[in-house]
Parts: C-alpha cells; sequence; structure tokens
C-alpha cells in the first residue's frame, strides 16, 4: 500500500488515494479492513465514495456518436470485395 | 425488432450475412476511431486503422472463439493496427507521478478533510442537470492525458474488465488501476465543479 503507515489509522487524504484499490478489490484483507475502519467513523469519506461511485456511473452512460452514411458505405462496399471469391 | 447481441452477429457474419456486418459497423464504427484516434495524429490515419480492423474481423471472424467479448477482440485488434500506423509516431505514455486525487488545499495538516465532500444533488430528478452533467463527463474524459482516457474508456464506457483492458493495452494490472484512478478521479473533480466540490 505505496508507503502508508502500517499501524495507525488512514486519514482522509490516503483513504481518497486508495478509493480504487479498494473498489477493483486490490486491497489485501487487512488493507480492506483499514479502509472500512476509516469510512465507519468517516462521513466526508462516504460522502467522497459515493461522489466517486456517481462518477462511475455517469461515464457508464455515454453513448457513442452515430456513424456517418458515408463510412457506412465504404465499409459495405469493403465488406462485398472481400464476399467475392477470388477470380 | 430485439435487438441482436454480439455473438449473434458473430454467428450472422460467419454465414456470410451482409446485414450482421452493417450492424457491427453501426455499433463499433465510432468507438473504434475514438480509440485509434488515441494513437494517432491525424484522423485519416484513425480511419485507415479501423479499415484495418474490420479487414481482420472479416478475415478472423471463423476463428473467434467467444471466450472474452467481442468488442474485447475488437478493440485489441484496433489498438494493435493504430499502433502500427502511428510506427512509432506516439506511444503509449508511461503513469507517470500524476497529480493527487483530491486538491492537497482541501486538507488540513492532519490530513483530514478541512472542506469536505458535498451530498451531490440527485441527478434521477432532474433531467437538464444530468444532461450537463453528462457534457461535463465527456469533456472531462477528452481532457484526460492518452492512458488514463484509454482505461477510462475502455474500463467504463466500454464495460471491460480490468483484465480484459489489460489485454487490449498491454499493461499490468496495477498500471491499469493507477490509470483507472487517476481518470476516474479527474472525472470527479469535473463533475464537483458542477454537482458540488
Amino acid at each position: 500500500m505505496r508507503g502508508f503507515g502500517r499501524n495507525r489509522a488512514l486519514t482522509c487524504r490516503e483513504v481518497v488515494e486508495l478509493v480504487t484499490d479498494y473498489m477493483e478489490g486490490a486491497l489485501s484483507a487487512k488493507q480492506s479492513a483499514r479502509f472500512e475502519q476509516h469510512l465507519a467513523f468517516c462521513d466526508p469519506c462516504i460522502e467522497y465514495l459515493g461522489q466517486i461511485r456517481t462518477t462511475v456511473a455517469l461515464v457508464q452512460q455515454l453513448a457513442p456518436a452515430p456513424v456517418d452514411q458515408e463510412i457506412k458505405d465504404k465499409l459495405l462496399e469493403l465488406y462485398r470485395t472481400w464476399q467475392q471469391p477470388p477470380p | 425488432m430485439a435487438v441482436s447481441t454480439d455473438l449473434e452477429l458473430v454467428d450472422r457474419l460467419r454465414a456470410g450475412d451482409e446485414q450482421a456486418f452493417a450492424e457491427l459497423v453501426e455499433r463499433y464504427q465510432a468507438r473504434l476511431v475514438g480509440l485509434a484516434r488515441q494513437f494517432v495524429s491525424n484522423p485519416e490515419a484513425a480511419q485507415d486503422a479501423v479499415q484495418d480492423t474490420w479487414l481482420a474481423v472479416l478475415r478472423g471472424v471463423d476463428r473467434f472463439e467467444g471466450r472474452a467479448p467481442l468488442r474485447a477482440w475488437l478493440f485489441q485488434v484496433c489498438v494493435n493496427r493504430a499502433r502500427s500506423h502511428a510506427a512509432k509516431e506516439r506511444r503509449l505514455v508511461p503513469v507517470g507521478s500524476g497529480e493527487p486525487a483530491v486538491d492537497p488545499a482541501r486538507f488540513g495538516p492532519d490530513a483530514r478533510w478541512a472542506t469536505p465532500p458535498q451530498h451531490w444533488v440527485e441527478l434521477a430528478d432532474d433531467r437538464l442537470e444530468a444532461a450537463a452533467a453528462m457534457d461535463r463527463v465527456r469533456a472531462a474524459i477528452e481532457r484526460l492525458p492518452q492512458s488514463q482516457q484509454l482505461v477510462v474508456t475502455l474500463r467504463d464506457v466500454e464495460g471491460l474488465t480490468s483484465q480484459e483492458v489489460c489485454e487490449v493495452l498491454s499493461v499490468s494490472e496495477a498500471n491499469q488501476r493507477v490509470l483507472l484512478h487517476r481518470g476516474r478521479s479527474a472525472v470527479r473533480r469535473a463533475l464537483g465543479d458542477r454537482l458540488g466540490r
């Protein structure tokens, strides 16, 4: 856990840097327990975790842009060329 | 009409169904171009890389086993093609030192919150606010450094697993996590300007 003291309680500043490791399940059981111990007594950090979760949920809703007809036609042309048996 | 799954489209493509190819193009073309643009500097080269990707798909579709999702395979082929098109023009930038997830000025000398996070407004109840938030998210992702943008896009927009992202981009699990962390933290900061710090 990148230089964070082993036995003392985590600080808020450390918690915000460990959020992703925690969400990814990349912390050891012991590290994870320390993380949750901090959350149990720190409402602002719970709020922060909520903001990160909302952020991820919003990113997950991004929709890709529609495709130009011209490009679609070009690729279909490619497909048809591909489908043709070699002479 | 029910939307076909990727695997259904692959089956139809194997059977020589042109419409299946058209549907795959509809579904993935823009996403592949966006991905390729991360590696090459001009739009034409990105289009070329994506065209190569489709050719590779047509050539390889019979061998596709479906163990990983189709999009993981597509993205991996696309990244490889784009990289060879880039021909050392640009490389995936290293992880680097990066900035902290939260402005250090928000913490007191004891490393506890001095200006604590605010509760964000409920977006589900406010369509205008939700649309504005989505614009912020899009812009924030576009501003991310290349490697963070790739990881956030593949993980959170495309929904690949961490293992799939590591394979597509040839990065380690640890690097992938660091990039994801920096990217998500930056998007959160951008949203915080709108939804509450």
